[in-house]
């Protein structure tokens, strides 16, 4: 590959895919909420990427647009999720998700 | 044989082509963004992940830069790496739970072994269905001249990626024009939607973080008893076992007065100054 030649797109996609992939195992394998939550948004901003990137193959801003929604509708999220946690957090002390597993105190 | 190969031919030919400008930039910004993410997922303390977020953050603004993305390169800065992660700090320090949380073993048993299998077998998969059918040099994605004149010499059915530039030329007015368009014509109803949905999620986290008489009731009686060894924090009186810890890591010349028998039950429900509470019970201590 040259430098000329640019970039094929599928390797922004496959870029992408390993995030996506970091993102869930996070998700997985972390017991902190917070950093679940920020996985989370990790893999929010991974499928971003293949929308801009799918919006570049085929030549029009319609992925583009899709994406901005993403990131409106993740604002959204992280607002209600935080507070969510700041609750838990009062409650139990912990933020660590395996201690939140029943729904009484 | 391939356009690419073509294209290394007549790179003399090639100006200050962005495609090579794109080929750096990716081959740079990949790496550290894939460390990044990584780090996120590895490091122990909850601050030092936020913050390896944020860099992983300016890495995909510039990745939607070079993908003519100008306008989503900036709100991903402004947004994402501005206020969303801020957010997330400030609630890290405030929680106060900046520290090691997951001390000890789970209770799932093999969490790790099996997260981590799952996410490879996801990639493999990710792999060969998203990205597999535009790895090939027929999905060359650049607007470089001579790429996009050998493809048309070759007859290869490749489509040279040009759509973007073109509307993202000036006499279009850019990129946030065109997206400006689409949102206020054909997305104009889903826009609209979005503001509803930001007015019912900022609503929901007033009403969420609002601490109700009821949750007090519960903190403040014990009844909310945490699992483990609490945090000394604002919502939660700390334990009789740990004021003890605390007074005696004070030492001798602390000075506290603090009653022996735990916290002080407050019946008024309108003090939420426990943090005061605290530093008065080091310092003088009578509390009414």
């Amino acid at each position: 590959m040259s430098p000329e030649a640019g970039i094929p797109a599928g390797y922004y996609l496959l870029l992408a895919a390993a995030l996506f992939s970091i993102g869930v195992v996070g998700v997985l394998i972390r017991r902190n909420m917070i950093v679940i939550f920020m996985c989370i948004e990790l893999m929010l901003n991974s499928v971003n990427l293949t929308l801009v990137a799918f919006s570049r193959i085929n030549g029009n801003l319609d992925g583009q647009v899709l994406s901005f929604f993403v990131m409106v509708v993740a604002a959204a999220e992280v607002t209600v999720g935080l507070a969510l946690i700041v609750n838990l957090f009062r409650l139990r002390a912990s933020i660590d998700a395996d201690d939140a597993d029943r729904l009484r105190l | 044989m391939s356009a690419l190969l073509l294209a290394q031919e007549v790179a003399a030919e090639v100006t200050a082509a962005s495609g090579s400008a794109e080929f750096w930039v990716f081959w740079i910004i990949a790496p550290i963004s894939l460390a990044a993410a990584i780090s996120v997922v590895i490091l122990k303390n909850p601050v030092h992940a936020a913050l390896m977020l944020v860099i992983n953050f300016f890495t995909f603004a510039l990745l939607y830069a070079v993908l003519q993305g100008q306008f989503l390169a900036t709100i991903q800065v402004i947004v994402y790496a501005g206020a969303i992660m801020i957010l997330f700090l400030f609630v890290l320090m405030l929680l106060g739970v900046d520290r090691e949380a997951e001390a000890g073993p789970g209770k799932v048993r093999g969490q790790r072994v099996a997260g981590i299998t799952l996410g490879v077998v996801l990639f493999a998969a990710l792999t060969v269905s998203v990205a597999g059918p535009f790895m090939g040099t027929d999905s060359a994605c650049n607007t470089s001249e001579a790429v996009t004149t050998a493809i048309a010499e070759q007859g290869s059915d490749a489509r040279p990626c040009t759509g973007l530039e073109a509307q993202n030329a000036d006499e279009t007015g850019g990129n946030v024009a065109q997206i400006g368009r689409l949102l206020f014509g054909d997305y104009v109803w889903a826009f609209e939607v979005t503001s509803v949905l930001l007015v019912v999620a900022a609503i929901g986290a007033m009403v969420l973080g609002k601490r109700t008489d009821k949750l007090s009731e519960l903190v403040d009686s014990g009844e909310a008893d945490p699992p483990g060894e609490p945090y000394e924090l604002v919502m939660v009186p700390a334990a009789p076992e740990l004021a003890e810890s605390a007074e005696s890591a004070n030492g001798p010349g602390a000075g506290t007065s603090a009653p022996a028998d735990g916290p002080a039950t407050r019946d008024d429900d309108t003090s939420d100054d426990d943090t005061s509470d605290d530093e008065s019970r080091g310092t003088d201590g009578d509390q009414a």
